[in-house]
């Protein structure tokens, strides 16, 4: 049900309560939630960094194909897993 | 070599800024034997202590109790860790909180709020937390924390009074808004240990509870986030208590005291380390109670050669000593303990009895007040 939300013309930004930080001290980036952390890696922090509740779904990934220079598709199918995991922890809203 | 990797920070510290709460639910996880507010530390000291837990690499950091709005400086001290880049949780019973209160504190920064419920029923939510009008409460705090805009956590504890509607809690809990819930069978420690007779459903109820919220996790999906804390007592495996003990977090008392969990002192023989006499961060590597059950050498059979040491740790040591008589031994929740029959035998026993009346949680000085 959530899958089918996330259109192209969604504009999907993390919810209040849901937030990057940079991590000195464990060196790396994370998501803090409530009662949880996630570790991120780096395409996930850049992915997220692009979900402002501005910037459409669909330039989300025109932008990082650029940046990575990757098969739009294949970026695409990343985005749209990371951020639908996202939607059913109730972490992102669109 | 089992305690050869490097300790990992702390994520997570539980402040116990007060036992003081005005509610007196019968399975509340706080000692029996609890300090009133003469013996608080200073919003000072607390301070102190988040800027510390901040720099050892903290991220959240749960404000709790008690009731912890029963802290006049409870907005200062969010605002002190909104501040450090902490992540703030106000655990609250909803009751002693006000609209301004409520506004201040999301001004401030505070990221997140835990909101409890005893039931899906006003006069049985009402009868369980021992405070008439609870119920209401909660609900009309529940509309503030929709109007700030904060996201919301129901947790809900089950319990013989209460098992019945289970389900039903979730299904409040969606109408408030909540985008989680905590549905916790009880876990026999503290209070709850005590009026265990009281609170233990039978099997059959507790399964058809644990069926219901699932139903409901699925029916909600995407909706509500439904995070379940299994029966213990009807368990085939222990749960990873505290996800380990002194793994990520840490509780901090109203008085200072830094421990592995809400239950570590009921321990004999354990030393616990004070914030106000010592470095967070020395307490976190050293406290001989922090270290006491780390890693896997101090573990007997049939822990020590079992699959799942990591997975759960042996499970809870504060149970092992409740009821093996052996901190160190495998919690006989597990069934690979040779006491795990005992648990059997409890479950039926205690489920068998009818509700009289709970040993209400409190204070000392006012259970001196009242036994007179
Ligand atoms: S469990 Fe009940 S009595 Fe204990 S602190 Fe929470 S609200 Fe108060
Ligand atoms: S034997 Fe110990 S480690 Fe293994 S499952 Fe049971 S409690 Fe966990």
């Amino acid at each position: 049900m959530t899958t089918e939300q996330l259109t192209d013309a969604s504009r999907p930004h993390l919810l209040r309560g849901v937030k990057l930080k940079n991590d000195q001290v464990r060196k790396t980036w994370v998501l803090l939630a409530p009662e949880r952390y996630l570790r991120l890696n780096a395409i996930s922090v850049d992915i997220l960094q692009r979900c402002d509740g501005v910037a459409a779904f669909s330039s989300v990934v025109d932008d990082l194909t650029k940046k990575y220079g990757a098969d739009r598709a294949l970026i695409e199918r990343d985005v749209r897993g990371l951020l639908v995991t996202l939607l059913e922890k109730r972490m992102l809203g669109l | 070599m089992t305690n050869a990797s490097p300790l990992a920070p702390p994520s997570a510290l539980l402040a116990e800024l007060t036992y003081r709460c005005p509610l007196s639910c019968p399975y509340c996880s706080n000692p029996l034997s609890m300090g009133g507010r003469e013996t608080e530390m200073s919003t000072q000291s607390w301070q102190d202590i988040f800027t510390q837990a901040a720099e050892l690499g903290v991220l959240h950091v749960h404000f709790s109790g008690g009731e912890p709005a029963s802290r006049r400086d409870l907005r200062e001290l969010a605002a002190h860790c909104a501040g450090l880049g902490l992540y703030t949780n106000l655990i609250t019973s909803g009751v002693g909180l006000t609209r301004s209160s409520l506004g201040e504190l999301a001004a401030s920064g505070l990221d997140h709020v835990q909101l409890s419920i005893q039931d899906a029923e006003k006069a049985s939510a009402d009868w369980i937390g021992g405070y008439d009008g609870g119920f209401a409460k909660k609900m009309e705090v529940a509309g503030w924390i929709a109007e700030e805009g904060l996201p919301l956590t129901v947790n809900a504890v089950i319990h013989r009074a209460n098992v019945e509607r289970a389900a039903d809690m979730v299904d409040l809990a969606v109408r408030l808004g909540a985008r989680r819930i905590e549905i916790a069978h009880t876990q026999y420690y503290g209070w709850a240990l005590l009026n265990r007779a009281h609170l233990m459903p039978t099997r059959a109820q507790s399964e058809k509870a644990y069926a219901e919220v699932e139903e409901r996790r699925e029916r909600y999906k995407g909706q509500i986030v439904v995070d379940h804390v299994a029966p213990d007592y009807h368990a085939k495996y222990p749960k990873a208590c505290m996800s380990g003990w002194g793994r990520q977090s840490m509780n901090v008392t109203p008085q200072g005291k830094v421990l592995p969990c809400h239950a570590a002192e009921t321990i004999p023989g354990l030393e616990f380390w004070n914030a106000r006499e010592r470095r967070l961060a020395d307490i976190w590597a050293d406290s001989p109670g922090f270290n006491a059950f780390r890693g896997s050498e101090w573990m007997q059979e049939p822990c020590r050669s079992c699959e799942r040491r990591e997975i759960d740790f042996g499970g809870c040591r504060c149970q092992a000593l409740a009821l093996a008589g052996d901190a160190a031994a495998c919690d006989p929740v597990c069934v690979k303990s040779p006491r795990h029959g005992l648990i059997a035998e409890i479950a039926a026993r205690d489920s068998a009895e009818k509700i009289e009346g709970f040993i209400p949680r409190r204070i000392e000085r006012d259970r001196e007040k009242s036994s007179v």
